[in-house]
């Protein structure tokens, strides 16, 4: 215990290294009393008189100990004797001084304690920061809930002077204190900021959230030169992809602080402010060069999360024309946003199509995003009036492309190729061409040329369907026979397919209850590697 | 209201007074429905109609009912009669009392009870209290006598009418006589006469009864000598009467017995000669064959029940199938030796054994037979044996006589004589030999179906594969669902529990693959037992399986190869189902499995591309006989054939996911030492290569890589051939060719990777580049518009036709409600009528009253004007 006043103090706590300097034979002895002490009594004794006023030191100590209880009873005692400190404006308000300045300058020993405890407030603050990249996650969560009961306290009962009108009562350095040592450059704070989102239903909390992101981001990423830093830039997208602006003004009735008369000139209550902070938030992310994942991440949740709350859509165009040219998953992705953008902002995009159609690889069918692809694809080309070669050319490289596809995949294909060749008539050529019948003729067809225009789709027939009649899926089959007749008017609901998977085709062999009498094999089988033509003989055996 | 009853119609009068007959008959009552059309045999409710009674009746109910309603309208109080049963219809008003009374008994009974402790109830039966009937001394006293109760009074009656002599009691008596003869006798002479009679008649009745246990003594004694016929032992004291009896008999039996076995003989099929056999053989396989490709060219038409197939007489490994029809030759068999036996019993002993001996032979033969049953599959090794051996064998019977074992070693020469008959004999057998005496010493014949999977395991611990094997087809054969009903669900459990038992072995470390091999045959006889069993196991296998990697896909993205034992379930589907089949609910789902695998498992390791090429082998199978296209199994090769390029700078060609075009995964083929592809010659890889490699050194490793590249290329060359036919055919191998041509040079490879090399490359450029276009199927020309009527044949006349089942219960139900609705709205109308006309005399009653009591009044002022006037004119006077 410190029986010494105030002056004692003093050099342990204006350490400019943040920590408190303890001798260890202290902590040693100390930490076995501290274990005894009752931190809520303490925090009784402190509140009751300011006799006690030492004891904060107990507090301070225990916050800093290494167990994971200790800590989060002290954090949580912090929490009650702050707040019911600054409820009783027992918090030194304006600019502090010095804590030696204090000593010897002017100041009641009423205005003198209550700088000591501004000052200790100040250092619990910054110890909880600290504690925000602990690596208990318990630990984090505690700190991270007593700031922001310190931030709501702080608003309500600001420590600065309200004199000047214009300003707002908003602990606007304590958030952005709180958002720095979130965004961390080591470790990956994902599960804490799940946590932190919690928070971000208030409004006015998230307004300064966003504002202080965009801070952050714009001086780490100065600092670092623009070079990819995959854990805090994940951090980052963790955040923001939980920040949500809501759609109605009305909505935005959710405050932490409230301001008594000049709610309605506060930036925080307006949705515009909202919309335009969240816009340069994003911009000010995109701008720097981000790890490929990223992009996929970020393409994922583009076009219904970010596009809508920006107040200038359009200015993602940048982005989106540069996601689109990288090619792959990510093209592929960039479409949802650029159609959103095409849709309902009028963008113009040259060659759209012939992007499109180079986007069209082998590859289309096998990533995750093919089901979006293709919802995509099927509203591009649902246009009627595209000309038919561009048609003609998507038809062709898609039947071409579907020799290569598993089952599920050709199950939307083929559909997909009916409905185009059902919206332009004039392509039924590529399964009917009845004048040439008889002449045989090698496919026209250029599978390199980039150009939809130059590709002679038109010249050639889908004989990739012909084949794909002998699949050995039935349904594929089955659905590529189509091509034998002519083509019913009614075109094909693809969306029913576009999610089936490879386990959904099954089951539908697999639940059939009436099975009339299952076929067997006739073959006896004698051994395990013969039969079937024995290929698997040939080539293995059994040790 | 007095006069009420008074204004009763006259319908309502007619009812009553009349009765329902005189109503019938009354040409005035009864209306007539005239029909449209006569219908010969068709019978109307309602061409006869009373309209009298029926208004009447429609009346009364009103009056029951509405006019009620009516009386009580706007009035709040309610008469409501809560006797039991009173609204009740259905309860006949006897019931209804009875019950009425029992409720108050009850009622009373309970109020006494409370305090009433000593007195019971009254019990009564029949109405009569019991305690009455107590009193009384029972007359009956003898059982006889009750029985025949009747009988003796209807005699004594007799003897009353007949006058009572013994001789005079046979005619039938004459009334007059008997009158006269009651007439005569007094009282008391009559009783006397009675109880005489009586006694004479018990006495009658002893003598009859001793008689007739005589008569059962004798019977008795007769049915024990005819006992001693059927049974082999003779009663002593019957010998003699028997002796004369018997040729007699023997002779007749003899010829019946012939007779009857004779008619039991049915020919057996005659033993068919190796080409007969070869020619039925081809022609079933031929027929099987056909349905085949029927069902791959997915035609759901045409009779899909397939029987089981039958085992041809050369199937030895596959064990036997007890038929029924086996049975039944061998009863012939029997019957024609017991024929035999019995012709020599006849000569030397008595005919009386014969009987017993023929029924012990039965017995004795079918005990042979069981016994053939289980030691039918070791026939095989056993052919060989001296008869000594057999006997051996056999120890277990030797309890029989002697004889019998002659009989039993006659049997078995035929049976040699079958099995001889039933073609060559397996090539291991000479092998096998020596290690199944050894089992057969320890192995018992018969097993108990295992109940769970750790009963089967435990069944087949310990054991070589051979003895496995061996087990499960005595299982199988003791366990045949003809000789015991829960015995067909034993079996395909067993074939459940076996299946996950080839699973288990299959992932041991390492891998017991040679008795999954051994297991295969056993399996393959149960699935052919019960198809749709099998089915359901091996489909829930696959659905698992499948399920297990979908749901690591949706997590990752990606997946891991199975383990081996996914292959050796995926192999041994191909070997129970048709893998040729449109569609199959087995191998179907077994394909998209394959390709699942093919297409989401990315290959990390040399053991992943082991993985791979044995699931291309696989696909190649499945494929082989159908030559359906499979486009995993081509992509996957051509991304083998890249992993061995070395330089992947420039290509060609795409590289279809789960392969990429370079990376840390995509050089596993690349020979780390060039020179050692060189000495190199083709091996088979282990199976167990899929799950664990150790390979150390670098030439091991080469060599591994080697044989991968070699099965991969070989694969290739077996697509090639398979889809030569493919239109698409150049645009399928297109990459391949590509990658071979260029950048996988021959030069490199191997000697006989080279000529694989080039003849792919040969293949491949063989194919026919060109198509004719695609044009739809020619439609079938529509038949020109005939104008010549359609006629039909009307099978229900009077009905509506062309119209659904829904379309007619529609109708029905329109038809119903409008019928309905009609007769709502003329009962409504009667309803309203009848008030009408209620009110209307309610009204005039009032009236009348009125005017009645007006005249009253007007009739008695006229009396006092009277009176007063002459009272008046009297004053005058």
């Amino acid at each position: 215990m410190l029986s010494t006043g105030y002056p004692n103090v003093a050099p342990v706590n204006m350490a400019p290294t943040r920590k408190r300097i303890v001798s260890s034979e202290k902590t040693t002895n100390q930490s076995v009393k501290k274990a005894k002490i009752d931190l809520s009594s303490t925090v009784e004794r402190i509140l009751e008189s300011k006799k006690h006023a030492n004891d904060v030191f107990d507090v301070l100590e225990v916050l800093q100990s290494e167990k994971e209880k200790d800590v989060i009873s002290a954090v949580e005692a912090c929490s009650t004797l702050f707040c019911s400190l600054l409820e009783r404006k027992d918090l030194f308000m304006g600019k502090l001084p010095e804590e030696e300045e204090a000593l010897s300058g002017g100041y009641s020993a009423e205005e003198k304690f209550r700088i000591f405890m501004r000052h200790r407030y100040k250092n619990s603050v910054e110890i909880l920061l600290d504690h925000l990249s602990h690596e208990l996650h318990t630990i984090k969560e505690s700190a991270l809930c007593c700031l922001i009961k310190f931030a709501t306290a702080e608003g309500q009962h600001p420590l600065e002077n309200l004199d000047w009108s214009e300003h707002y009562s908003f602990p606007r350095e304590l958030i952005q204190a709180v958002v720095d040592n979130l965004l961390s450059k080591t470790a990956d704070n994902s599960l804490l900021i799940s946590r932190f989102q919690e928070f971000l239903e208030m409004d006015d909390l998230r307004y300064y959230v966003m504002s202080s992101i965009r801070e952050n981001v714009g001086r780490v990423m100065e600092q670092n030169k623009g070079a990819v830093m995959p854990i805090y830039q994940n951090n980052v997208f963790t955040l923001m992809s939980s920040i949500s602006v809501p759609n109605e003004e009305s909505e935005l009735s959710n405050f932490m602080v409230k301001q008594d008369a000049k709610q309605k000139d506060w930036k925080a209550a307006k949705l515009n402010e909202h919309k335009r902070t969240f816009e340069r938030m994003w911009l000010g992310f995109l701008k720097y060069k981000l790890p490929s994942s990223m992009y996929k991440r970020i393409l994922v949740i583009l076009h219904d999360s970010i596009l809508p709350h920006m107040s200038k859509p359009t200015l993602m165009i940048d982005f989106l024309t540069a996601a689109y040219d990288v090619g792959g998953a990510i093209s592929l992705l960039a479409l949802n946003g650029l159609f959103v953008l095409i849709h309902q902002h009028n963008l113009d995009y040259p060659d759209f199509y012939k992007k499109l159609y180079n986007l069209l690889e082998p590859s289309v069918f096998h990533v995750k995003y093919r089901a979006r692809f293709f919802h995509l694809a099927n509203i591009f080309l649902s246009s009627s009036h595209l000309p038919v070669y561009l048609v003609a050319a998507f038809a062709k490289r898609l039947a071409r492309l579907a020799l290569t596809a598993p089952p599920t995949a050709l199950l939307i294909v083929l559909p997909f190729i009916y409905n185009l060749i059902r919206r332009h008539p004039s392509s039924r050529v590529l399964i009917h061409k009845p004048d040439a019948e008889n002449d045989a003729v090698e496919d026209p067809y250029l599978m390199e040329e980039k150009d939809p225009a130059q590709c002679r789709a038109l010249d050639s027939s889908l004989w990739e369907i012909k084949t794909l009649q002998r699949h050995y899926h039935p349904d594929v089959a089955k659905a590529a026979m189509l091509i034998n007749t002519p083509l019913s008017d009614q075109e094909d609901d693809i969306s029913e397919v576009l999610e089936t998977t490879a386990h959904e085709l099954m089951e539908k062999d697999l639940k059939q209850s009436q099975i009339k009498s299952v076929p067997l094999e006739f073959e006896t089988a004698t051994h395990l590697l013969k039969g079937g033509g024995d290929v698997l003989g040939q080539h293995f055996c059994l040790v | 209201m007095g006069k009420a009853p008074k204004k009763r119609s006259l319908a309502d009068k007619v009812r009553k007074t009349k009765t329902s007959t005189e109503i019938k008959n009354n040409p005035f009552e009864v209306k007539i429905n005239r029909k449209k059309f006569d219908v010969l045999g068709r019978k109307s409710k309602h061409d006869v109609g009373l309209p009298g009674v029926s208004r009447s009746k429609a009346i009364t109910k009103r009056k029951e009912t509405l006019l009620k309603e009516y009386k009580q309208k706007g009035k709040s109080s309610k008469f409501i009669d809560r006797r039991f049963g009173e609204y009740d219809t259905k309860m006949a008003p006897e019931d209804k009392i009875l019950q009425r009374f029992a409720m108050e008994r009850q009622r009373t009974h309970e109020k006494k009870d409370v305090y009433n402790l000593n007195e019971e109830e009254e019990l009564t039966h029949y109405g009569q209290s019991l305690a009455e009937m107590e009193k009384f001394n029972d007359l009956v006293n003898s059982d006889d006598e009750t029985e025949e109760k009747g009988l003796l009074s209807a005699e004594l009656t007799a003897s009353h009418f007949g006058g009572g002599g013994g001789l005079l009691k046979k005619k039938t008596p004459g009334e007059p006589e008997a009158e006269g003869s009651q007439r005569a006798k007094s009282r008391q002479e009559l009783i006397e006469e009675l109880i005489q009679k009586s006694r004479q008649e018990k006495r009658e009745r002893q003598v009859q009864k001793e008689e007739a246990q005589e008569l059962t003594e004798k019977l008795d004694q007769e049915w024990r000598s005819i006992q001693a016929l059927m049974v082999k032992k003779t009663p002593k004291a019957a010998d003699a009467d028997k002796k004369e009896e018997k040729p007699k008999v023997d002779e007749y039996d003899m010829m019946v017995r012939e007779l009857g076995f004779e008619m039991k003989a049915q020919p057996s099929e005659k033993m068919k000669t190796p080409e007969e056999l070869a020619k039925e053989e081809r022609e079933k396989l031929q027929k099987l064959e056909a349905d085949r490709l029927r069902r791959m060219m997915g035609d759901e038409g045409g009779a899909s029940t397939q029987s089981q197939i039958h085992m041809s007489a050369d199937d030895l490994n596959d064990g036997f199938i007890l038929d029924k029809h086996d049975k039944k030759t061998l009863a012939y068999q029997d019957g024609k030796w017991n024929i035999d036996e019995e012709q020599q019993g006849d000569e030397d002993e008595g005919g009386d054994d014969e009987d017993q001996e023929s029924e012990e032979e039965e017995e004795n033969n079918e005990e042979g037979e069981e016994e053939e049953e289980e030691e039918e599959d070791d026939d095989e090794e056993e052919e060989e044996k001296g008869s000594s051996d057999e006997e051996d064998g056999h120890s277990d019977l030797d309890s029989e006589e002697g004889s019998e074992n002659e009989e039993r070693n006659e049997e078995e020469e035929e049976e040699e004589e079958e099995t001889s008959a039933k073609a060559k004999t397996s090539l291991t057998k000479e092998e096998l030999k020596a290690q199944q005496e050894a089992a057969k010493a320890e192995l018992p014949y018969t097993f108990a179906a295992p109940e769970s999977y750790e009963g089967l395991k435990d069944l087949l611990h310990g054991h070589t594969p051979d003895n496995q094997r061996l087990i499960v087809a005595r299982t199988q054969k003791c366990n045949h669902p003809s000789l015991a009903v829960g015995n067909k669900l034993k079996l395909q459990k067993l074939f459940g529990f076996l299946l996950e038992y080839i699973g288990e072995l299959a992932s041991r470390s390492p891998p017991e693959l040679a008795t999954v091999d051994k297991l295969i045959p056993e399996l393959y006889t149960l699935c052919q037992m019960f198809p749709d069993a099998a089915c359901k196991a091996m489909q829930g296998i696959l659905g698992d399986a499948a399920h297990s990697m979908e749901e690591v896909i949706e997590v990752k993205g990606h997946a891991t190869f199975p383990t081996l034992d996914t292959f050796v379930y995926l192999k041994v589907t191909a070997l129970l189902f048709p893998t040729s089949d449109f569609r199959h609910p087995v191998t179907t789902p077994a394909m998209l499995l394959i390709s699942q695998t093919l297409t989401k498992c990315p290959v990390r390791s040399l053991q992943d591309l082991a993985s791979g090429l044995l699931l291309c082998c696989l696909a190649v199978e499945y494929v082989s006989f159908s030559k359906r296209f499979f486009p995993e199994l081509i992509t996957f090769l051509t991304g083998t054939l890249h992993l061995a390029v070395q330089d992947k700078s420039s290509l060609g060609y795409t590289v279809v996911p789960p392969f990429r075009p370079s990376g840390k995964y995509s050089d596993l083929l690349v020979p780390s030492d060039s020179e050692s592809w060189k000495s190199w010659s083709k091996k088979s890889l282990p199976l167990s290569a899929t799950q664990n490699l150790d390979l150390k050194t670098d030439p091991e490793i080469d060599e591994h890589r080697l044989m991968c590249l070699s099965t991969c290329l070989d694969l290739v060359k077996r697509c090639c051939l398979l889809y030569k036919d493919l239109t698409s055919f150049t645009h399928i191998f297109q990459p391949t060719r590509e990658l071979l041509s260029k950048h996988l040079s021959s030069q490199t490879l191997p000697g006989p990777l080279q000529e694989l090399h080039s003849s792919i490359l040969e293949i491949i450029g063989d194919a026919p580049a060109t198509h004719s276009r695609l044009v739809f199927d020619k439609k079938k020309p529509i038949p020109l518009k005939l104008l010549t009527p359609k006629i039909v044949e009307v099978l229900d006349y009077g009905k509506k036709r062309g119209s659904t089942r829904e379309d007619k219960e529609k109708e029905r139900l329109k038809h119903k409600y409008k019928k309905e609705f009609k007769g709502a709205v003329r009962e409504i109308r009667k309803d309203s009528r009848f008030l009408a006309r209620e009110k209307l005399t309610e009204v005039m009653n009032r009236d009348a009253e009125r005017k009645r009591k007006v005249k009253e009044l007007f009739g008695s002022l006229a009396t006092q004007e009277g009176e007063w006037k002459a009272l008046k004119r009297k004053k005058r006077k």
